[in-house]
């Protein structure tokens, strides 16, 4: 993802010159062709994440559209207030990248973990928060998030991630993407976490259980009326995310349903990671499995509810 | 502008703080009396401002990082002329855009910045000169600090980028006071010397007297040395002008009662 991501600012920076890619000292030779664009403005910010935030602002409110990458708990928490107050206080298009989230770098520990941003995020006004799933989603979702004059937060993978988008999608912000019909359970998912949710809906289907898959590339601001059409179809529907189960995509329902008229007669499994920090280190598959995101134990536990 | 007259407005800026805070029970008048002879050289002597095209992408910029300040800034960009003064009338009623700090420009015309949190309003400015740059539109901006909000670890963060990226368009007054919110500055902040820390940092460093409009417009008038961000260290006093709110940090939070009122202005020669 991270290179696809290098790609698509490269591409786009050749279009325009109020591009500006502000880096926190990190993607060591991963921008050299955007840098070496004439003209092209890239500034690498150092180590120093809370000024680059306000760098970014003080850009964004003199007309320019800076991007800013680095990786997620330095571009989030690290420099919380000023996304609040700079960003999204002046509510000024600044796109905050953040790379190798939930996750990504679980064998370097809770220090670069990032499983408590959506919660974080949601909660501050005029954010709009993006999780794409892939190289191809995560392109769709910086040309919409560019088009936006407003802060946008894109949590992005590391390298390698399955494509599993398809290229004709016409992405729009705030709007989910059917990814698979199907009639009897419903697994919705976000962001890089969706292969697992695949693999668990072929798992589902070899027990001839009919699998609708509902992709939430923005998690912010939530697709109530998907959400709406969702719940009146399926009694049973597990969301699955890379984050912590306080707050996240599966939050974000659990009060749009609280708050609803009608009352939905559906069942909701939430597979996120637990309140806690990870002190047995591993592989990000390890962590996965360690908090039950891996297919077979989204498979198993939806496949179980299901029976009953 | 000459300098009689500078002194004149800042006078009158001032003796209208001070029976603001009394009316509206606006806290901070130390910190805003500090500062008023730099905010009022900044926008009567050196700001370029077309206040027929405010949003002017070649105007120069002026961020109040001490957002406690306001009330001062308030003032001054109504005598500036950015808004009526009558609209200062909603000062302290509900559903006034007026805070005790700077709200979001689109609220109010003259704020380039929505301050409050210390140690945010330099990252933004240093943005905004990295801007002029990137745009070649050439503008200046001038960021004013306290002394107390040089202790956030962002102010130093962007005073190195400033100077590692050779800003040259960017001046901070540090409006030092030597006082914070409960102590005074040198208990916190170990070396107490800001020339020292500024220039170690590669700024272009002035000291000066920043309650004095003489030396605040001469260094105005200074052409910005090549390559280097400006710091000027602005020796100052809280509750500066007013001889009984001088020095005394009560004055961080006190409100003045309306005999102190009158004794302010007769001090400044204002009729009441």
């Amino acid at each position: 993802m991270r290179n696809a991501f290098a790609k698509e600012v490269t591409r786009l920076a050749k279009k325009s010159s109020k591009l500006v890619l502000l880096s926190g000292d990190i993607g060591n030779r991963l921008f050299d062709d955007y840098k070496a664009i004439p003209n092209s403005n890239f500034i690498n910010c150092g180590i120093a994440e809370a000024n680059m935030m306000g760098v970014a602002a003080g850009l964004a409110m003199s007309k320019l559209k800076p991007i800013i990458y680095t990786i997620t708990p330095f571009t989030t928490t690290r420099c919380l207030e000023q996304i609040r107050v700079d960003a999204c206080y002046h509510d000024v298009p600044v796109i905050i990248v953040g790379t190798g989230s939930g996750l990504s770098y679980a064998s370097l520990g809770p220090t670069h973990h990032s499983l408590e941003d959506f919660a974080i995020f949601r909660a501050i006004p005029n954010l709009t928060i993006l999780a794409p799933s892939d190289g191809v989603e995560l392109k769709k979702c910086l040309n919409e998030a560019l088009k936006l004059d407003s802060p946008v937060y894109m949590r992005i993978g590391k390298k390698g991630e399955e494509i599993i988008t398809d290229k004709s999608l016409k992405l729009k912000i705030g709007k989910s993407v059917t990814h698979k019909k199907g009639n009897d359970v419903c697994l919705i998912g976000t962001g890089t976490i969706m292969p697992e949710v695949i693999k668990a809906a072929e798992k589902l289907e070899n027990k001839n259980v009919s699998v609708h898959i509902e992709r939430f590339h923005t998690i912010k601001p939530l697709d109530k009326n998907s959400l709406r059409k969702i719940f009146k179809k399926f009694s049973l529907i597990s969301v699955v995310e890379e984050h912590s189960q306080i707050g996240g995509l599966y939050g974000a329902i659990a009060e749009w349903r609280s708050l609803e008229k009608y009352h939905y007669n559906t069942r909701v499994l939430s597979f996120g990671t637990k309140d806690e920090f990870m002190h047995d280190i591993g592989s990000q598959h390890y962590a996965r499995r360690k908090y039950g995101l891996d297919s077979q134990n989204i498979y198993k536990k939806t496949y179980s509810a299901f029976k009953k | 502008m000459k300098i009689l007259e500078l002194k004149k407005k800042a006078a009158i800026a001032r003796s209208r703080i001070i029976m603001n805070s009394h009316k509206t029970n606006t806290p901070h008048l130390g910190s805003c009396l500090s500062c008023v002879d730099i905010l009022i050289a900044l926008y009567f002597s050196k700001l370029k401002i077309n206040l027929n095209d405010i949003n002017s992408l070649s105007r120069d910029r002026f961020i109040l990082s001490k957002g406690h300040g306001a009330a001062a800034l308030f003032q001054i960009l109504a005598m500036r002329g950015f808004y009526s003064e009558e609209l200062l009338n909603d000062y302290g009623q509900d559903g006034s855009v007026f805070a005790e700090h700077p709200p979001a420009p689109d609220y109010l015309p003259g704020i380039e910045a929505a301050t409050g949190s210390l140690g945010h309003g330099l990252p933004i400015g240093l943005g905004m000169a990295l801007a002029s740059r990137i745009t070649d539109n050439p503008y200046h901006v001038y960021v004013l600090l306290g002394d107390g909000e040089c202790n956030e670890g962002s102010i130093w963060e962007a005073a190195n980028m400033a100077s590692a990226q050779s800003m040259d368009n960017l001046t901070v007054f540090i409006d030092s006071n030597k006082w914070q919110a409960t102590d005074r500055s040198k208990d916190l902040l170990g070396n107490p010397s800001h020339v020292d820390k500024w220039e170690a940092f590669g700024w272009n460093t002035y000291e000066i007297d920043g309650n004095d409009m003489q030396e605040i417009t001469k260094v105005l008038a200074k052409k910005p040395k090549k390559a280097k961000p400006t710091a000027v260290i602005a020796n100052t006093v809280k509750g500066s002008g007013i001889s009984f709110m001088e020095d005394d940090n009560n004055w961080h939070y006190r409100i003045p009662t309306f005999d102190e009122v009158k004794l302010a202005f007769n001090e400044l020669s204002i009729d009441l």
